[in-house]
């Protein structure tokens, strides 16, 4: 049904375009002078019905679903429901539901099944409506661009105001996007510190995130102090940086100024190519091969050392930031001026002498701002972690032990079915909004660095 | 001369002798400087080639598997026309299996359990089928070929060794002996492991394929360029050509760069919360996972189109303006078409990038098990990325070549799609 309305509002806008260019022509054709060419006569038709019901239709989906799922529920007897918590409340709507699609466990009870039978009508009028109100007013809208072909008529003014409402709307979907994000973590971080209190999550040093469903399961009480998760994390990250930042950066120095013209021909590329593997290939290469020979050779020389140590993650995390820091260094140091070059080497400095003392002190605001995008990247790097650290947060600085992080603990809170009420949940979105907060943060203030330094050379 | 031209005189030659004397260890510094760079490239290079070699040679297994010969005799006794599709093809199967060892008990079940755990648990399912399409096959003897079960597969392939204690592997000295007879027999064969692209996921690692990862990441690639593609180029031409200069416009702008640098499970936690939660999307779903990778697809997408649109020279701009076309009309008939291959070598990129992302697919639950390929966008699906964590996380053997497969499959399609830019780049891009 729903393709059925996207191909009635397809057919009927690009009729609309069709007749509304040939009414023009015809106009033409009888000797007069029209305002616009024909074919915006007919993309102002085709706009004018595509572009409001379009929207009305998406809207219409997209309330669809919660409206039907909220009058079936509310219509539910109340000596069946009565006063049900809101995580009862989402498995019944999800079992009327699965009944609903045709999957039935048991034999439910009947007015489960009668629920089931409404949702169904709703969902079915729901759709049978929308077509017609497509229809009706994809017709409405073509009589109305129709009657519009005059020689008069400023079509393209008209369609060209409309392309370019488009345009904005297109370039503030990034915005939307921003907003999005900050509600949904906003929303879910609120509810989850009703539930836990701040100054326990923010200064705690427990993370125990495993709390009891049931009333009689032994569990850990739950904690949910982040700080272990963080320590954890900048752990990692320091890991990653202490092998990404001095090959990074030498490397950037040689390609820059050494490297003979083949062998740049190569490494670029080559660097390229580790900048695109997929973060999940990191991490089963982090499994497959670097944990287990760090054990190793921990234990060839007696050490012990954690089957998913921090150092597994921490190297292969560094082994995918070598390209980013390589990349911002060696853009950072091209863009230092030539004149700042030539001066040096006149002078009578050796080539490694300028790099050292003249470039790479004048690139290092743009550097830094490199290394700090590539922190940035670190605490949000979430793949190889997830495949390779721990689960259990332990406050410790050790890299052989291992460690957890805040971005798996979000997956691992996440992962599998979820409701949106226990703290468990909610502690996942605390923790991103945090993860969002430091992230954007730290870009902020590299982007600045990075335009700021670029700026005083211009 | 005077003292002062002596006494510069002097200070020049003993600032020379200075010079000449540290000259040496200057130039040793310089030349350390290089082998560090160059130790470094070669650091970077090393990891690259431990991590595709190793990912290749424990993958390139999992591109052959190991299949058996089977003379099936149907028995009407086991499998009657009338109880189809239900019937004991298992036990058919074990027993024509048994028929090439004259010395198995075939009353024996114990015995008979162990020899039938030599066949795929699919072997069942394929004779199944083959009978319910064809009942007049009752009756008949059939030659079937079919996978063996994984550690048989792993044996053939060396990777479980006959010299480990027989109480450390999965099949004991019997098992082996049996199946070293089928091989002596030449009834084992190890084809080229079509599976692998043909069939969706499944508990056993010899039946196990990325057919319905493949189909997950096609739709969600498809959802995510039909709504990054539009939206990024119209974001993207009104920043550049005509966005007045002011806060707001500056806003947009901050806003995008921030966009490309929001690490990738935030936006999985915003499709969780929006998506999801508010809107009522399917989970697992490819609509809901296409949509999420959209939103980090069009900073790629929108960047590389301003890059293009600045790449195409004001003279032609200048030129439609002169002979009165609207600004609106220079943008979208002159510049647009020129730019036309820049932006798409940046889509692709960007799509490339979204096929790798996978932290976002796994909070809305695009790592489900899911035994068949989606039909359409709002089916439960995985996607390739998530497949690989999925077998990366089982604990069965033949999966660790499987997970490796899977990786090499994901970075062909990467290194296809870069081809495809880059051929689009050089093919396309003009100098002005």
């Amino acid at each position: 049904m729903t393709t059925l309305t996207f191909a009635i509002l397809l057919i009927v806008s690009c009729s609309g375009y069709l007749l509304n260019r040939r009414a023009a022509r015809s106009l033409l054709d009888g000797g007069q002078r029209l305002h616009s060419i024909p074919q915006f006569h007919g993309l102002y038709s085709g706009l004018t019905i595509l572009v409001p019901v379009l929207t009305l239709v998406l809207l219409w989906l997209v309330l669809q679903g919660p409206l039907t799922d909220w009058i079936v529920m509310a219509a539910l007897p109340t000596i069946d429901v009565g006063e049900l918590s809101s995580g009862a409340r989402q498995l019944l709507l999800a079992e009327i539901k699965s009944i609903a699609g045709g999957r039935m466990f048991g034999t439910p009870a009947d007015w489960k099944i009668a629920a089931a039978d409404r949702l169904v009508f709703y969902r079915n009028a729901a759709s049978l409506l929308l077509l017609l109100a497509t229809l009706l007013s994809t017709l409405i809208l073509l009589m109305r661009a129709r009657g519009k072909v005059t020689s008069e008529f400023r079509a393209r003014q008209g369609s060209e105001k409309i392309i370019h409402g488009l345009l904005v709307f297109c370039s503030t979907v990034a915005i939307f996007t921003t907003i999005g994000i900050i509600f949904a973590l906003l929303f879910e971080t609120i509810k989850f510190f009703r539930l836990v209190p701040v100054t326990d999550f923010l200064f705690g040093l427990n993370w125990e995130p495993q709390i009891p469903i049931r009333e009689d399961q032994i569990a850990a009480a739950g904690a949910f102090g982040w700080l272990p998760v963080l320590l954890g994390t900048l752990v990692i990250t320091v890991l990653a940086l202490f092998i990404a930042v001095p090959v990074g950066l030498v490397s950037a120095v040689y390609l820059n100024e050494f490297a003979p013209r083949n062998l740049r021909k190569i490494a670029k590329p080559l660097l390229e190519i580790l900048a695109g593997v997929p973060t999940v290939v990191y991490g089963f290469f982090a499994v497959l091969v670097v944990a287990p020979a760090i054990r190793g050779a921990g234990q060839a020389i007696g050490l012990p050392v954690s089957p998913n140590t921090a150092m597994a993650a921490g190297g292969v995390m560094g082994i995918m930031l070598i390209p980013f820091i390589s990349s911002f260094a060696d853009d950072a140091m091209s863009a230092v001026p030539r004149a700042l070059r030539d001066g040096a080497l006149a002078l009578g400095a050796t080539r490694a002498e300028m790099m050292m003392n003249i470039v790479f002190p004048a690139a290092i605001p743009g550097i830094a701002g490199g290394v700090l995008l590539a922190v940035s990247r670190a605490i949000g790097e979430t793949m190889i972690v997830v495949m390779a650290a721990g689960l259990i947060a332990s406050l410790t600085i050790n890299p052989l032990d291992s460690v957890t992080t805040i971005t798996v603990q979000i997956v691992t809170l996440l992962i599998g079915d979820t409701s949106f009420d226990n703290p468990k949940t909610l502690a996942a979105f605390a923790l991103g909004m945090m993860l969002f907060l430091v992230t954007l943060g730290i870009n902020i203030f590299a982007i600045r660095i990075v335009r700021k330094y670029r700026e005083a050379y211009d | 001369m005077d003292a002062s031209a002596i006494k510069s005189e002097t200070v020049i030659t003993s600032s020379s002798v200075k010079i000449t004397s540290s000259l040496k260890k200057r130039h040793g510094k310089q030349l350390r400087l290089q082998i560090y760079g160059i130790a470094a490239l070669g650091f970077a290079g090393m990891m690259l080639s431990i991590l595709v070699g190793s990912i290749a040679s424990s993958g390139y297994q999992a591109f052959v598997q190991t299949h058996l010969e089977l003379e099936v005799y149907v028995d009407p006794a086991e499998i009657p026309a009338e109880k189809l599709p239900r019937g004991g093809f298992d036990d058919v199967l074990v027993k024509s299996l048994a028929s090439h060892f004259p010395n198995v008990d075939v009353s024996n079940r114990a015995e008979m359990r162990k020899l039938g755990s030599i066949l795929s648990n699919g072997a069942q399912f394929d004779l199944r089928d083959r009978i319910v399409a064809n009942p007049d096959l009752i009756g008949a003897t059939i030659s079937m070929t079919v996978p063996v079960a994984d550690p048989y597969d792993q044996l053939a392939k060396g990777e479980i060794r006959r010299d480990t204690p027989e109480n450390q592997r999965k099949i004991s000295d019997v098992q082996i002996a049996w199946f070293d007879k089928l091989e002596q027999d030449g009834l084992i064969s190890t084809p080229f492991n079509w599976a692998l692209f043909t069939s969706a996921d499944s508990r056993f690692p010899e039946l196990a394929g990325l057919r319905g990862a493949i189909v997950g990441s096609f739709w969600a690639l498809l959802v995510c360029f039909v709504i990054s593609f539009p939206l990024g180029i119209g974001a993207a031409i009104y920043l550049e050509e005509f966005a007045p200069k002011n806060r707001t416009s500056d806003l947009i702008e901050i806003n995008i760069n921030n966009l490309a640098a929001v690490p990738s499970v935030v936006f999985g936690l915003l499709a969780l919360a929006v998506f999801i939660g508010w809107f009522g999307l399917p989970r697992s779903a490819p609509l809901v996972g296409g949509m999420t990778l959209a939103l980090m697809t069009m900073p790629t997408i929108i960047i590389a189109t301003r890059a293009a649109l600045k790449a195409v020279p004001p003279s032609i701009r200048e030129a439609a303006l002169g002979i009165g076309a609207s600004r609106q009309q220079v943008v979208f008939d002159h510049v647009l078409p020129l730019a036309l291959p820049g932006i798409l070598t940046g889509t692709i990129i960007g799509l490339a990038q979204a096929l790798g992302e996978t932290a976002p697919l796994l909070l809305i639950g695009m790592n489900a098990f899911i035994t068949s390929a989606a039909g359409s966008p709002l089916e439960s699906a995985t996607a390739l990325p998530t497949q690989i964590f999925i077998w990366a996380d089982s604990p069965e053997r033949g999966f660790v070549s499987r997970t490796s497969a899977a990786i090499l499959v994901l970075l062909g399609f990467l290194i296809l799609m870069n081809g495809i830019a880059i051929f689009l780049r050089n093919r396309f891009e003009r100098d002005w």
